[in-house]
C-alpha cells in the first residue's frame, strides 16, 4: 500500500488558557480519499486545516503531510512546503482584486519559480477544463461566486499539489453555484485528487468525500 | 473623562507609530523655523534698536575740502527727501604713534564739537567727550586703547585717549575736536568733509540711493569721493549671525513641507485605517464634528509634544551663533525672542491642526453605513493595469507584485515620493553646501600653499623681511620640487570717505594659483593695475574699470581696478611694482605632485641659511563659523532624512494594515518570508528612485539660491566655481540615497509584514 498522504498522531492545539481547540487527534489520510471533516463552529474543523496546511503548529503530536513533518518547519520552509504540496479553497475565495483571473491562477507556480511556459500551458488547461477560459483577464470582481470559485480551484490545482485542502467551498455560494462546486470536486476526487474539505455542508460530504470525520470539541467524535 | 476623551486616548495608543511620526516631525519643522526665524530676528535687532536710538546717517558722505565749501554742503540739507543732516565735519586719515614708538593703523578722525545732533549721536562707552584740542575719543570697535594712553601725531602734537564710543553708523575711527584739526592736517594725511543725512526713506537700496543722488545733484560735480548707505554698514554688522539665516529658512522650509506632507498623509492614513471603526463610532452616536475633532486632537497632541521639544532644541542650537551676535554690540540680550519661538511652534501647530483637519473631514462626511461596510466589498481598482504588467516583467514575481503596488493606491504613493524626495533635496543640499563652504573657506583663506617661508618668528607676522627677494626668489627656484612661488606684503592701507582700514596686499610673482577666485574681471597685469575686493568696491562706490586712490603709509597710490577679487575684507592686491617699496613678508611655494612639504622645508630652509629665512609646511586652520554651520547642516539633515525614513515607514505600515489580509493570502499560497520582504521593499524602492531622482534637481536648485545668498548676507558675490561642486559621482550617489532611505523606512515594516502569522493574516477583515 502506498504511503499516506496525511498523517497526524496525537495532535493537540490550544490557544492562551482555554479548552484544546484540537485535543489528541490522530488521522491518517491516503492517496485519492476525499475526506470531509463536519461538525459544529467551535470544533476545531479550521485548526485541522490550518495545521494540514502548516499555516498552524501543533502544541502536542505530529502532523506529517506528503511525507514532511510540519509541526518542525520554519515559515519559509512552510511556505515552501505548501507551495510543493498543498492547495487550498477557502471559502471567501480570496482572490486578490487587483489580479487577472489568469495571474491569480498563476501566482503560486511563479513564488513557486515554476517555469514560465510551462505554467502558463498548465494554467490555460486549467481554466479550460474548468470553463472559465474566457474569464481569463477578467478581474475577479467581476465574476460570480462560483466562478470565482472555479478560479481558486484553478490556483489551487496549478502546482499539482498531492493534497487539496477545502474550507467551506460552498459555504458563500447560492445554490446552483453550490451545486456546480460539488460537481467540481467530485469530478477532482475521481481523477484521483487526494481532498480535506472543511464543511457544514453535508450535502457536499455526501457528494464527494469517501469518509467523513465528525469533530466536537476538538476530538474525533465520529469517523464513517 | 468624556466619551470623546476616551477616543482621543484610544486613538494616540494603538496608533504609536503615528503619533511619534508626527511628533518627530513637528519637533524637526519647529527647529528649523525657531532657528531661522530667532536668527533672522536677533540678528538685526541690536542694530536696528542702536540705530534708531542714536539717529543713525542713512547716508555717509565724503567729500573734497577743495572744490566744495562748507555752505554748499550745509544747503545740501535742504535736497528733496532729506529729514535731518549733520555736518559738515572736517575728516581726516592720520597714522598716530604711541608713546612707546609703535605705529597704529591709520585712523579716519572726524572733527565733532558734541556727541549728539540731528544724525550720529555717538554714544559714549567710557570716560568722556574730548574738552581740549589735544584729546581724542576712540571708536571702540577699531583700536583698544584705555584712557590715558597719549598718542604722537604725524606732526608731534601728543593726543590724550579720554575715552571709548561707538558710531552704529560706523562713522569714524576716533573723534577729535573741530579745533584740533590743525595739529593734525599736514603733509601725507588725507583729508576731506564728512556729512551725514537722514531720509523720509530709506528702507532700501533704491530709495537711499534716490536720496543720494538727490543730494549729490545740490552739491558741484566731482566733489563726492564716497557715499556709504546704513544698509551696507547694517549688513556689515549682521553678517556673521545672518550668513546663517538663509540656509536656516531653505531647512526650515523644508520641514514645513515634510510636516504638512506627513501630517497630512498620517491622518488620513488613520482615517482610511479605521473607516470602519469611525462607522461604528457614528452608529454609537458620535457626531461627524465630533469625529474631525477628535482626530485633530490626536494629531495635535503629538504635534504640541514635538513642538515643546522642537522650541528647546531650536534655542539650545542658536545659543552659540547668538553668542557672536551679543560680542559684537555688547548685548546682554541676544536669545532668541519669545515671541519668535511661541510664533514658531505656535504656528507649526496650527499648520497640524489645519492639514489634520482637512484629512479627518473625510472621516466625519463618511456614510455610516458605508463605514461598516468597509472590508465586505471589492477594493477600488486603481492599478491594475500596471499589475497586469509587472506579471509579464523578467523579474521575480515578489518584486513584480511590489512594483505595482504604488499604483494602488497613487495619494499614498505621491505622499512616500514627496517625503522621499524631501530628503533627498536636503542631503543635496547639505552636501553641496558643505562643499561648496570649503571652497568658499579656501578661497577667503587664498592660501593653498605647500610651503611657506617666512622671517624671523621674533619679529611678529607681516614684517618685511630683510632678505633680497631677488636672491629669495632664485633659491626657491632652484630648489627641488618647487612648482610656483611667490612673494606677498600686506599693509593697512585707508581710503578717503571709508573709516574701516583697507588692507593691500603687493604681490611679487605669479599668484594666480594661490586659491584666488575671481568674481569679475581679470587678474592685475600691467604696474598701476590691480584687483579689489567686494567689500571694498561697494563701499568705495568703485566698478571695474575705475581707479581708487589708496593711501599706504602716508602714500597715495593710484589704482586701476581690473578685476573683483573673492574677498570678504576690504582688500586691494596690486604688483610689488606698482608700491616699490613693499618688499616681501614672506613667500609662498606650491610643489611638484609627490614633494613631500616637509622634507622640502627642511631642505629649503638649509639653502636660505644666511638670508634669515626658515620654511615650513602651511597650516590648514578651519574657521569656526563654518565648523557651526557644517554642524547645524548635519544635524538638520539627518533630522530631515530621519523624518523622510519615518513618513515612509508610517505609511508603508499604513499601507500593510490596509491589506493585511492579502498577505495572508499570498503567504497561504506559498509566499515565503524572504520573498514577502522582496515585495514590501520592491513595493517601495520605484518610488523611492524616482523621489531621489526628484530630489536631486530640487537639491541643487536650493543649493543655486541659498549658498549666494548666505554669501549676500555676508556682503559676497560668488564666483561661478564656488557654486559648480556637484560631479557625477556624488550626484549619482545622492540620486541612489532616494531609494536608500526608502529601503530604510521600509525595513520595518518589511520585517513586520513577513512575521505576520498567515492565520491570523487571513482571518483580519
Amino acid at each position: 500500500m502506498t504511503d499516506p498522504v496525511i498523517e497526524l498522531c496525537g495532535v493537540t492545539r490550544h490557544y492562551d488558557k482555554g479548552p484544546p481547540a484540537l485535543d489528541d487527534v490522530s488521522l491518517t489520510v491516503h492517496p485519492g480519499e476525499c475526506v470531509a471533516v463536519l461538525g459544529p463552529s467551535g470544533s476545531g474543523k479550521s485548526t485541522l486545516l490550518n495545521l494540514l496546511a502548516g499555516l498552524d503548529r501543533p502544541n502536542a503530536g505530529t502532523v506529517v503531510v506528503a511525507g514532511t513533518r510540519l509541526e518542525k518547519l520554519g515559515e519559509a520552509a512552510s511556505a515552501r512546503f505548501r507551495r510543493a504540496h498543498v492547495g487550498l479553497i477557502f471559502q471567501f475565495f480570496n482572490l486578490l482584486d487587483d489580479l487577472t483571473v489568469l495571474d491569480n491562477v498563476l501566482l503560486p507556480a511563479q513564488l513557486a519559480g515554476a517555469p514560465a511556459r510551462g505554467s502558463r500551458e498548465h494554467a490555460a488547461r486549467l481554466l479550460d477544463s474548468l470553463g472559465i477560459t474566457r474569464h481569463a483577464r477578467a478581474y475577479p470582481g467581476r465574476l460570480s461566486g462560483g466562478e470565482r470559485q472555479r478560479v481558486a480551484v484553478a490556483r489551487a490545482l496549478i502546482n499539482r499539489p498531492a493534497l487539496l485542502l477545502a474550507d467551506e467551498p460552498t459555504g458563500a455560494l447560492d445554490t446552483a453555484s453550490g451545486e456546480d462546486v460539488r460537481h467540481l470536486l467530485d469530478d477532482l476526487h475521481h481523477s484521483g485528487q487526494t481532498i480535506v474539505l472543511v464543511t457544514h455542508d453535508l450535502r457536499l460530504a455526501e457528494a464527494c468525500a469517501s469518509r467523513t470525520i465528525h469533530l466536537r470539541d476538538g476530538r474525533v467524535e465520529a469517523e464513517r | 473623562m468624556s466619551g470623546l476623551g476616551r477616543v482621543i486616548r484610544s486613538g494616540v495608543r494603538r496608533r504609536r507609530v503615528q503619533t511619534i511620526v508626527i511628533g518627530l516631525v513637528t519637533a524637526a519643522a519647529v527647529t528649523a523655523t525657531v532657528l531661522g526665524a530667532g536668527l533672522l530676528v536677533a540678528s538685526k535687532a541690536p542694530f536696528d534698536d542702536a540705530f534708531a536710538a542714536q539717529r543713525g546717517a542713512h547716508l555717509t558722505v565724503q567729500t573734497d575740502t577743495d572744490l566744495v565749501t562748507e555752505s554748499q554742503l550745509t544747503a545740501s540739507a535742504s535736497a528733496p527727501g532729506v529729514v535731518a543732516a549733520a555736518g559738515p565735519y572736517r575728516v581726516l586719515v592720520v597714522t598716530f604713534a604711541e608713546r612707546a614708538g609703535m605705529r597704529l593703523p591709520p585712523l579716519t578722525i572726524v572733527a565733532r564739537a558734541d556727541p549728539g545732533g540731528a544724525v550720529d549721536r555717538v554714544e559714549l562707552a567710557s570716560g568722556r567727550w574730548p574738552a581740549r584740542p589735544d584729546e581724542l575719543v576712540l571708536g571702540g570697535g577699531h583700536v583698544r586703547i584705555p584712557p590715558g594712553v597719549r598718542l604722537s601725531a604725524p606732526g608731534g602734537t601728543e593726543f590724550t585717549v579720554v575715552g571709548t564710543a561707538r558710531s552704529v553708523s560706523d562713522t569714524a575711527s576716533a573723534w577729535v575736536l573741530p579745533s584740533a584739526i590743525g595739529a593734525l592736517d599736514g603733509p601725507g594725511t588725507a583729508d576731506g568733509y564728512q556729512m551725514l543725512y537722514r531720509f523720509a526713506d530709506a528702507r532700501t537700496a533704491t530709495e537711499v540711493e534716490s536720496g543720494r543722488d538727490a543730494v549729490v545733484a545740490t552739491l558741484p560735480p566731482g566733489v563726492v569721493t564716497g557715499a556709504r548707505s546704513w544698509l551696507d554698514v547694517r549688513q556689515r554688522a549682521v553678517e556673521d549671525a545672518a550668513v546663517f539665516v538663509p540656509f536656516l529658512v531653505a531647512f526650515a522650509l523644508l520641514g514645513i513641507v515634510m510636516a504638512i506632507l506627513v501630517v497630512g498623509t498620517v491622518v488620513a492614513g488613520s482615517v482610511g485605517a479605521a473607516t470602519r471603526r469611525i462607522g461604528i463610532l457614528k452608529a454609537l452616536g458620535c457626531t461627524p464634528a465630533g469625529i474631525v475633532r477628535a482626530y485633530v486632537a490626536q494629531a495635535l497632541f503629538a504635534a504640541t509634544v514635538g513642538a515643546v521639544a522642537g522650541t528647546v532644541t531650536g534655542n539650545l542650537i542658536a545659543l552659540p551663533v547668538l553668542a557672536e551676535t551679543e560680542q559684537l554690540y555688547g548685548s546682554a540680550n541676544a536669545t532668541i525672542a519669545w515671541w519668535v519661538t511661541l510664533l514658531a511652534a505656535g504656528g507649526m501647530l496650527a499648520v497640524v491642526a489645519v492639514t489634520a483637519w482637512i484629512a479627518a473631514l473625510r472621516a466625519g462626511r463618511l456614510r455610516t453605513v458605508d463605514a461598516i461596510a468597509v472590508g465586505r466589498a471589492s477594493g477600488p481598482a486603481r492599478g491594475r493595469w500596471a499589475s497586469h504588467l509587472a506579471a509579464r516583467l523578467p523579474v521575480a514575481r515578489p518584486v513584480g507584485l511590489g512594483l505595482a503596488r504604488p499604483f494602488a493606491r497613487p495619494v499614498r504613493t505621491i505622499a512616500i515620493l514627496l517625503a522621499v524626495a524631501t530628503g533627498s533635496a536636503a542631503t543635496t543640499f547639505a552636501t553641496g553646501l558643505g562643499a561648496s563652504l570649503l571652497r568658499i573657506e579656501t578661497a577667503l583663506d587664498q592660501n593653498v600653499a605647500d610651503v611657506t617661508v617666512s622671517g624671523d618668528r621674533a619679529a611678529g607676522p607681516g614684517t618685511p623681511l630683510t632678505a633680497d627677494p631677488a636672491k629669495a626668489l632664485a633659491t626657491i627656484d632652484a630648489q627641488q620640487g618647487t612648482q610656483a612661488r611667490y612673494g606677498l606684503a600686506k599693509a593697512p592701507g585707508t581710503v578717503v570717505g571709508i573709516s574701516d582700514r583697507v588692507s593691500v596686499t603687493t604681490i611679487t610673482g605669479n599668484a594666480t594659483w594661490d586659491g584666488f577666485e575671481m568674481v569679475a574681471g581679470r587678474w592685475f597685469m600691467a604696474p598701476g593695475e590691480s584687483v579689489a575686493s567686494g567689500p571694498l568696491m561697494k563701499a568705495a562706490g568703485a566698478r571695474i574699470g575705475d581707479s581708487v586712490t589708496v593711501h599706504v603709509e602716508g602714500t597715495p597710490v593710484r589704482l586701476h581696478i581690473v578685476g573683483e577679487v573673492f574677498e570678504s575684507n576690504m582688500a586691494v592686491f596690486t604688483s610689488t611694482t606698482t608700491i616699490a617699496d613693499q618688499k616681501p613678508a614672506e613667500y609662498r611655494v606650491a610643489l611638484t605632485q609627490g614633494t613631500d612639504a616637509g622634507d622640502y622645508a627642511e631642505t629649503l630652509t638649509g639653502a636660505l641659511a644666511g638670508q634669515a629665512l626658515t620654511a615650513q609646511p602651511t597650516g590648514l586652520e578651519t574657521d569656526p563659523l563654518l565648523v557651526v554651520v557644517e554642524g547645524l547642516t548635519a544635524t538638520l539633515t539627518l533630522l530631515l532624512l530621519a523624518v523622510a525614513g519615518l513618513g515612509v515607514l508610517n505609511m508603508l505600515v499604513l499601507d500593510l494594515r490596509d491589506r493585511v489580509h492579502d498577505l495572508g493570502v499570498h503567504k497561504a499560497l506559498g509566499m515565503t518570508p524572504g520573498q514577502t520582504i522582496a515585495m514590501v521593499i520592491a513595493s517601495v524602492a520605484g518610488v523611492g528612485l524616482v523621489g531621489g531622482l526628484l530630489g536631486v534637481p530640487a537639491g541643487i536648485a536650493m543649493h543655486r539660491l541659498v549658498v549666494p545668498m548666505m554669501a549676500a548676507s555676508g556682503g559676497l558675490h560668488l564666483p561661478a566655481t564656488l557654486l559648480d561642486v556637484y560631479g557625477p559621482v556624488p550626484l549619482a550617489a545622492l540620486a541612489l540615497g532616494g531609494p536608500m532611505t526608502a529601503l530604510l523606512g521600509a525595513l520595518l515594516p518589511a520585517g513586520w509584514a513577513a512575521r505576520t502569522r498567515t492565520a491570523t493574516a487571513l482571518r483580519t477583515e
